[in-house]
Order: C-alpha cells, then structure tokens, then sequence
C-alpha cells in the first residue's frame, strides 16, 4: 500500500467514522497523510476527503478485525480509540494493517514501532484508568452521588464498569471535564447506565452532612500521616499531583 | 466527646500498625449490598509520609489494659481515652465508602478489660456493619491474642483479613518489652487461623454456600529496630511464617520512639527507614523471585548492605552466574537480574518467541538498563561501561550513592569499619 499521499481524511470524530476511515484507505488502496476529526480546525494545505460515517460498514470493518486478525488486536483498536497518542487515527490505521499481513501475530510484536507506540498510549490509557478508579471522589448531592474528573485519555468508559457493580445501591454520576462526557447509573428493578454528552455539569452546593464527612476525611487523612516519616516525593509519585484539584482531600478553604 | 474528636484519637493510635491492604480476594458484587473487593487492592490516597491508604484505619478502643513498653497505647502512658460505638464506626465505614474515600475498614483494638471482652466488642461492630448495614466491601481484623479461639472464629467469618502482630522479632525481646505478651500467646491464634482458612477451603469444594472464613489469607507484622536481632534473624523468621503459617503478607515496621524507656532506643532516634526498605526487598526476592532467607543473608553477611539492595548485593557475589544472555537464559534466572523485574522479565520471554531482541528492543519493552547492562548479553553483545572481571567495580558502579550517604548508619548498624566516602570511591576504582 502506498504511503504518505497527499491526502487528509476528516470524518465525524466518532468510532464508527473511524472505522470508515480504515475501509477508505483500502478502498483507495493508499494512506492518508492524516486523519482529523470534522470538528478540529482545518489547518492543512493538502487536499481534503470527508469520509462519510456509514454504520453498516463500520460493523463490517469491526468484524473482520475480530475475525482476520484476532479479538485481543480489535481490543486494542477499540481501546487505542480513546487514548490522547499523538496522531492516534493513523498509528491505528498503520497497526490494522500490519494486522492483516501479520495476523494475530502482530499484538506480540512489540518492538514493531507502531506496535509499540499503540502499547504504549494503551498502558498510558489503563494506567489513567486506574488512578481514577482509585482517586475518584463522590460528593453526596441528595439522592445521587456524583463525580468530576479531569482525564487526558477517555477513561469514563474504562472504569464504569467497577462503579456500576460496586455502588449498585446507589444513584451516580461521573462527569469528564476535559471531554464533555458523562456517565449515569440510576437503581432499580432494571438499572439505567447511560452515557451522556454535555459542555458542563452544574451540581448543587453540598449539603451539612456532606460538609461533615468531608471534614471527617480530611481530619482522617491529615492525622493518619506519620510524622517521622513524611516523604512528599514518595506521596508525588504514588499518586500525581494532576489529580489532587479533585480530591477531597486537597479542597479546602484558604483559611 | 464528638465524633470529631473521637475519630482524630483513635486513627492517631492506629496509624503506626503498617498493613493497609486490601488485597487478597475477589469478591464479586451482591444486588441491593455496597461494595465489593478487588484481588489485586485499591489504594484510595497517599498519606503525606507517601504510604498508601486503602482503608479506614482505626482502633475500636485505645483504652488499653496492657503495658507493652513500646506501645502509645499502654496503661501507663497519659492521654484521651475513647470508644467507637458500633454504629458511629459503621456510619463513618459508609459514608466514606460511598464517596469512593476508602475500600474498607481496618479494625484493630487495644485490649479494653480483657482479650475476650474486646472481641465481643468488634464483633458487634462487624455483625452490625455486614448485616444491618449491608457492607460488602474489604474488611481486614486485628485477631487479639489471648482471645478464646470461637470468638476468634467468629471474627474471621465477617473479615476479609486477620492479622496476629507478632509484634517483635524473637521471643526474647517479647519479654522484655512486651512482658503481657507471649510467643506462644501470638502464634496460636495464627495456627487457628491457618488452620481454619485451610478447613475452609475444603468445606467450599463441598459446599458451594458455606461461609468464607478469611478468604483473603492472614498477614502479621514486627517492629523492626527496637530490640537487638540481625536482619538476618529476622529474615529467617520471616521465611518461616511464608511456609509455617502460610501467611499472606509479613509488615515491618521501623521504630518510631513514641515512649522512652530504658528498654528501648532514645527517643531522637531516627526510625530506621532504610533498614525497613531493605526487608521489604528481601521480602519480596522471597515472594516473587524465588530467592530463600539463606541466599539473601548468611553467617558472613548478617545485615543488610545499605549501599545496594539485597538482588544486586546478591548478583555481584554470584558474578559466576553472569553475564546471562537475554535470548536464551531461562525466566527463573533473568528474574535474578538486577533492574528485571517481574513484569519485565515476562515480557522479555513474550517478546523472545517472535524474535531476537537486541538492546533496542530491551528498551522498547520498558527493560531499565541502568544496573541490568552489567549483567546481560544480547545475541552476544555486551552493553556495560565499564570492565566486568572485578565485581567490586560494578558494586560501586550500580550502588545507590545519593540514599546511602544521607541515610546511611541507622544507630543498630554501628560498625569499626562502617563504609566511608572513601570507600564508595574506592569502589568505584577498585583499589584496596
């Protein structure tokens, strides 16, 4: 297959457009010089191809990724879509087809280059994941517990799933600032989990006794510490300072 | 006393006990119960001294009836005195749980009257938190020496984890510091529990239902520095409650001087933070790395070299067994390599079935080079700086300069001939 035409694909910026995109490459039998997503500035003087978003071919892409490579590789893609690497749409594009000379073969190349960086934004990605699901904090706003975060990579639908079972008795939401997408479980005989997109999410000012198991945590936070033995760059590296501005623990009034 | 206060006493008499795991079982989540637990933990936050908190670590009561001399807690000792009721701990368990704060409750107790009257305590407590409240996450229990063995039971049928604090490295140093404590009076509870939680494991083969009984496994933990044993005693002991007591985890705890005693180190001794470290590497060569007490320390070597950890200290008097070819040498042996670990050695032996690797590929898979180059070969090649005939060079070379300088000498390792500056220089040039 050609490489480095002087093509830029934009599509919709969604998994299925994505997938289009990879059918467009092997229709057209080259590689694009980049792949956009339709909302991002266009800042390119190569010409442009708008790659239509057609669900039935996207299902078909998907499929013969399961089948012709192997379900770990389509994992991969699936996953690697939600990741912040650099040029994500393109490395996958380049992963998919050295998938389909290489066949399942190909997740154990890592020290492939392609290989290596989609490993890499997918470690990046899991690991994201797994801080949040650790340092995610609930505010009880009457009724519903809910939850800001502020990611790189698109953790939401990674560490739903663990909220979901663990908090079964409760009505949640988790909100992620920095994609304007949100997740909603609601109890019942027949549970509602939802993904939702919005630009913000305003929540009520928390209650007294939301104000009290604050304090109480803080208080415990602050007095399990042992004083002979602080040690910030420890703490530092355990748990990065990006995620504090969300947690509990480090809001707290100026006095 | 408001809950305020109450909480603020009993974490502060709770937080020198080391063990904050939740790991240990997998416990999928029940329909209308809050909770669940992950095999592997969740740590929710790190405290500022960098240790990890997962669970609500607090004592029931610190209203103790003992003495033990390097205890905050003992009779003798002058501070506020309180009790959780059983529902203000359940309260706080569940409130905190919600909001994501923690992954459980870690309920430990002094010994208010007597052993068995402070089971009965924690044991409301628990009952009330699984069934009344209907928690279903992590709960990890201290198991009180001296307790009879069916309370002691019941407990382990609401927890997740029991723990028996075998407190001091040798039954010696029990009895000077701890004279209400025994060996004996430690090591039977333990015994029980192992043997409940192997009882139990055959009960469940039988019977899908049958209660779990500490499914997460029992974990001890040992003061590390305030009485006289060699870490290689303590080592060795520590081998023995991996095979003996089939324990999950065994914690060190460095001595912070809360009390001053003429038994115990002054009181502006600083805790031997290194020293620590170094036992929980050893622990893990033990663990993960298939290396025995034996290897780590011997009669030669008693303490621990505080210049490089236990695997290079090993690996630079073993220099027979190196270099190891990457392509080639079996996972057991690459695991001894110095900076490969676990995880890098698993992927070098994935990475090794679709084809040669070289160092560039080494790097690729995340393989830190840094103290590894000096003890393997590529297809061959050698990456190491420096001449590989004099171990006492790559010591030098690999050794942890920056942290042995500042932290070096903990009181307990005072020696004539304790390493100098010099000395890591000459190291370095290999010069006797």
């Amino acid at each position: 297959m050609l490489d480095r035409t002087n093509l830029v694909y934009r599509y919709d910026g969604s998994y299925q457009g994505f997938l289009c995109c990879v059918a467009e490459c092997f229709a057209d039998k080259r590689l694009p010089q980049g792949v956009q997503p339709l909302d991002e500035p266009q800042a390119t003087l190569f010409s442009i191809k708008v790659v239509e978003t057609r669900p039935e071919l996207a299902r078909r892409v998907e499929k013969s990724l399961v089948q012709r490579i192997s379900p770990e590789a389509h994992r991969m893609v699936r996953d690697g879509f939600l990741t912040c690497m650099e040029d994500k749409e393109l490395r996958l594009i380049r992963f998919i087809l050295l998938g389909y000379q290489h066949g399942a073969k190909v997740t154990g190349m890592t020290v492939n280059d392609d290989v290596h960086a989609v490993n890499k934004a997918l470690l990046y990605l899991k690991n994201e994941a797994h801080y949040h699901v650790e340092f995610i904090r609930f505010a009880d706003c009457g009724g519903f517990l809910a939850a800001m975060i502020t990611p790189n990579n698109m953790v939401l639908p990674l560490i739903v799933g663990h909220f979901c079972e663990r908090f079964n008795t409760e009505n949640f939401v988790i909100f992620d600032k920095s994609h304007g997408m949100g997740f909603v479980y609601q109890t019942g005989e027949r549970p509602c989990r939802e993904f939702f997109y919005a630009d913000s999410l305003e929540l009520p000012e928390p209650s007294e006794e939301e104000e009290k198991f604050r304090n109480l945590w803080r208080l415990f936070y602050d007095t399990i510490a042992v004083e002979g033995r602080i040690n910030h760059k420890l703490r530092r590296g355990n748990m990065p300072m990006r995620y504090w501005p969300n947690m509990t623990e480090f809001q707290r009034d100026p006095d | 006393m408001d809950i305020f206060e109450k909480l603020e006493i009993l974490t502060d008499a709770a937080k020198y006990d080391v063990a904050c795991t939740s790991s240990g079982v997998d416990r999928p989540a029940q329909k209308g119960k809050l909770g669940n637990a992950v095999k592997a933990g969740i740590c929710h936050s790190f405290a500022a001294d960098g240790r990890c908190i997962s669970l609500l670590k607090v004592l029931m009561s610190n209203d103790c009836a003992f003495d033990c001399t390097y205890c905050v807690n003992r009779r003798s000792q002058d501070c506020r005195r309180t009790t959780f009721t059983p529902q203000e701990l359940c309260r706080l368990t569940m409130e905190f749980y919600r909001r994501n704060y923690i992954e459980g409750l870690f309920l430990s107790s002094a010994v208010v009257k007597n052993p068995d009257y402070t089971c009965e305590l924690m044991l409301t407590a628990l009952k009330a938190l699984r069934e009344d409240y209907g928690f279903w996450g992590y709960v990890h229990v201290k198991a009180i020496p001296g307790a009879s063995p069916r309370l002691t039971e019941k407990l382990g049928l609401y927890a997740d984890r029991m723990s028996v604090n075998i407190e001091l490295p040798s039954g010696q140093s029990l009895k000077t510091l701890a004279p209400q404590k025994s060996k004996e009076k430690i090591l039977a509870p333990m015994g029980q529990i192992r043997d409940g939680i192997a009882q139990n494991s055959k009960e469940i083969v039988r019977y899908k239902a049958a209660p779990r009984f500490v499914p997460a496994g029992q974990s001890t933990q040992m003061i590390i520095g305030a009485s006289p044993e060699t870490d290689r005693q303590i080592l060795a002991l520590t081998e023995g409650l991996y095979k003996i007591y089939r324990l999950k985890r065994v914690f060190f705890s460095a001595y912070m001087p809360v009390v001053a005693d003429r038994a115990l180190p002054a009181l502006n001794t600083p805790p031997p933070l290194l020293r620590e470290h170094r036992l929980y590497q050893a622990d893990w060569l033990l663990r993960f790395y298939g290396f025995s007490a034996g290897e780590i320390l011997d009669d030669e070597n008693p303490d621990f070299n505080p210049l490089l950890d236990p695997k290079c200290n090993w690996a630079v008097r073993h220099m027979e067994h190196f270099p190891v070819e990457v392509n080639t040498a079996p996972y057991e042996m690459l695991l001894r390599v110095p900076g490969i670990g676990v995880k890098s050695a698993m992927r070098i032996r994935a990475a090794r079935r679709q084809g040669r690797l070289d160092f560039d590929g080494l790097k690729k898979l995340g393989v830190v080079l840094k103290r590894a180059r000096y003890f393997i070969v590529c297809g061959g090649k050698s990456a190491s700086p420096l001449p590989m005939d004099n171990p006492a060079v790559i010591a030098g070379a690999i050794s942890e300069r920056g942290l042995g300088q500042q932290k070096m000498e903990p009181p307990e390792q005072l020696s004539l001939f304790s390493p100098t500056r010099e000395d890591g220089v000459k190291c370095l040039t290999g010069q006797i």
